[in-house]
């Protein structure tokens, strides 16, 4: 597409990034971040949901096991959204605008509610569309938590610091993805 | 200077997921489908590049070991990863590249957020249940990397210096990304 680098510039561009991040502050991940926004939503409309606690090594604890873990550090993140790993991932809506206004690729009004290889393959109705996305967002946040991190997190994150559940992640992921992809839209 | 340093970091991060393609989804099917490898050599050779200078770095005491976050090795890693792939070639969505799609317009992106929110909530909701259970088993020893890194994590790989096994994983990385053809028909 117009405005995209080739791979190999953008390959270079994605490793900086990549190593910018560990290098200034820490390893990017996102997947976690879904999470918190859902605790900070929770505890809008429950009062119990989060609490200060001096007996936990975070200072938080949560009523909710998840939260909870690890010495609340997830409660913690909850009760202060200002934090680092909240504020990176929300930027990053920013740097795609960023890049969409300066010359970047722009899709079409088409391409923004579904790929061209997805209305090849199952039409132009849009809430087909959503329907799928809606049920794969729930999926790839469910396996990712379930892992413990994402694409970004586990994969790439993981495997340049050379950790062996990138690599345990990359199998399952892409072992799962490949067949899942050829059998919905086909090799053509 | 923490919140400065996200701001930066995710607006660059952002930036060079929408400039190589990563947040169009018609890319990451074409991917998966074996049709078109133009995000697979960047991403390999994203990885190759950030490993070598993230170890180059550490030998030369640029880059602190101790900003290294390593994740642990369990069951539910892998079996979490078979999870996300189904939902990965279904949507054409992973978590970072559907929030930077925020930022083109993409609208079936935005759903796939608020889809992850759900999935989110759904496992917050069952870990009570399962944190228990063989899926939370660690796999050899659980935070271990394959080269040796100076750092509180074990490395599997012992008797060889850490960035000589880094950088011989690099070169591999770099040369299937540079060997893959760019689409099937070429």
């Amino acid at each position: 597409m117009k405005g995209q680098l080739n791979w190999f510039t953008g390959g270079i561009a994605l490793g900086l990034a990549f190593l910018l991040a560990v290098w200034v502050v820490k390893p990017i991940g996102v997947s976690t971040q879904f999470v918190i926004l859902d605790g900070i939503v929770w505890d809008l409309v429950s009062d119990d949901v989060v609490k200060e606690d001096p007996k936990t090594k975070s200072g938080y604890a949560s009523s909710n096991a998840y939260l909870n873990k690890s010495g609340g550090k997830y409660a913690k993140n909850v009760a202060n959204p200002a934090n680092y790993s909240f504020i990176f991932v929300l930027s990053m809506i920013f740097g795609t605008f960023l890049s969409r206004m300066t010359k970047g690729p722009v899709p079409t009004q088409a391409d923004q509610i579904a790929p061209t290889v997805w209305r090849n393959r199952f039409g132009d109705e849009s809430y087909k569309r959503y329907l799928a996305v809606f049920a794969g967002g729930f999926l790839v946040l469910l396996g990712a938590r379930l892992a413990g991190g994402c694409t970004s997190g586990h994969m790439m994150s993981g495997m340049m610091q050379t950790s062996l559940s990138g690599y345990l992640f990359a199998f399952g992921a892409f072992g799962a993805a490949v067949p899942m992809a050829v059998i919905l839209f086909g090799r053509k | 200077m923490n919140i400065i340093s996200a701001l930066c970091l995710g607006t660059l991060f952002g930036f060079v997921l929408h400039r190589v393609g990563a947040t169009n989804p018609h890319l990451i099917i074409d991917m998966l489908r074996l049709k078109d490898f133009h995000l697979a050599k960047a991403i390999l050779l994203g990885i190759a590049f950030a490993s070598s200078l993230l170890f180059i770095g550490m030998a030369t005491g640029m880059i602190d070991p101790g900003h290294l976050s390593v994740k642990s090795s369990y069951w539910g890693v892998p079996l979490g990863g078979v999870i996300l792939g189904i939902g990965w070639a279904l949507a054409g969505y992973c978590p970072g590249t559907a929030v930077a799609a925020l930022g083109e317009g993409r609208k079936d992106g935005a759903v796939f957020v608020l889809g992850g929110l759900a999935g989110a909530f759904a496992y917050m909701l069952v870990f009570a249940k399962i944190k228990n259970t063989f899926l939370m088993d660690k796999i050899s020893g659980g935070k271990v990397t394959l080269a040796q890194t100076e750092s509180s994590y074990d490395a599997l790989i012992q008797g060889v210096p850490g960035i000589i096994v880094a950088l011989a994983f690099a070169m591999v990385f770099a040369l299937i990304a540079w060997k893959m053809p760019k689409s099937e028909e070429s």
